[in-house]
């Protein structure tokens, strides 16, 4: 799994790639942790374009984001998520929880 | 690596009913880096069942979380407990169609479970956590957990489609 993060304008993306499951779901939570807690960060939008698949581990790295997300006042989306990605927030209800988008413009633009 | 299961299962037809047909073992170390291995492992086998599209990636991911919660409970993040995977092909006649369908069984040597804590915490409230018992419990037809011994044994089964539909919408095709 690779992630990297940009800034565009206001807002961080964090690109994935790879798979996101107990191995390394540790290395996303502690970059989304990183960018959330950054002074002048409004959002931060996961582009998950490039993640195959996200096991419950890497679900609760999600929320651990939101949550700070929302202690902080910025703003966590997500966007280009798969169908497995989809399928595993909808069996956990938290689909409806995460602001998710189809792409980086509209995560962006939001 | 010395297998751990006693009893492994094996081919047979336990009614008129239901048939059970062994296909694969996979024997590994619980070292979180080999769960892709049996993800990657399992599509196609999945796939060679009938299990497409979202069944399939249901099934793996019911396989992945179980594992994972082997990983972390049973053997508390060491690195070099052994796991065995069993998948079996099982066909059902149910109502003159026949279903076919796939058994998956996994051993650990960890301590017995407290059956008393399998429960799936409620979803109502966003906190990190707990939630591959529910994704698995989601994602199959029947979980079931047994103390065999000194092993640990999970049980998980899903059944996928209908020859007779199958069949059907063969001749509709070739018709």
């Amino acid at each position: 799994m690779k992630i990297s993060a940009r800034r565009v304008d206001q807002a961080t993306i964090l690109d994935v790639s790879g798979n996101i499951d107990m191995s390394n779901s540790p290395e996303v939570r502690k970059a989304l942790l990183r960018e959330i807690g950054q002074k002048g960060v409004s959002r931060v939008a996961l582009n998950l374009t490039g993640v195959g698949y996200i096991d419950s581990s890497g679900v609760a790295s999600l929320v651990e984001g939101l949550k700070a997300s929302r202690e902080t006042g910025s703003r966590f989306v997500l966007f280009g998520l798969n169908d497995s990605a989809r399928e595993v927030l909808k069996i956990s209800r938290l689909l409806k929880l995460f602001e998710v988008y189809d792409d980086e413009t509209q995560a962006i633009a939001s | 690596m010395t297998p751990i299961a006693a009893k492994q299962p094996r081919d047979m037809k336990k009614s008129s009913k239901s048939s059970r047909a062994f296909l694969l073992k996979l024997e590994l170390r619980s070292h979180p880096t080999l769960l892709c291995v049996i993800r990657g492992a399992l599509e196609p086998l999945m796939e060679m069942l009938g299990f497409t599209g979202e069944h399939n990636r249901a099934i793996i991911r019911a396989v992945d979380e179980a594992v994972s919660n082997i990983m972390r409970h049973s053997y508390h993040g060491r690195l070099d407990q052994p796991i065995e995977i069993y998948c079996s092909r099982l066909e059902r006649r149910t109502n003159g169609e026949t279903e076919q369908g796939v058994e998956i069984l996994l051993f650990d040597c960890g301590p017995a479970v407290d059956t008393t804590k399998l429960v799936a915490r409620p979803l109502d409230e966003l906190r990190p956590g707990g939630l591959g018992l529910h994704i698995i419990r989601g994602s199959m037809d029947t979980v079931q957990y047994k103390r065999a011994g000194r092993l640990n044994r999970l049980r998980l089964v899903k059944f996928a489609r209908s020859l007779k539909d199958e069949r059907g919408s063969e001749e509709e095709k070739q018709s």
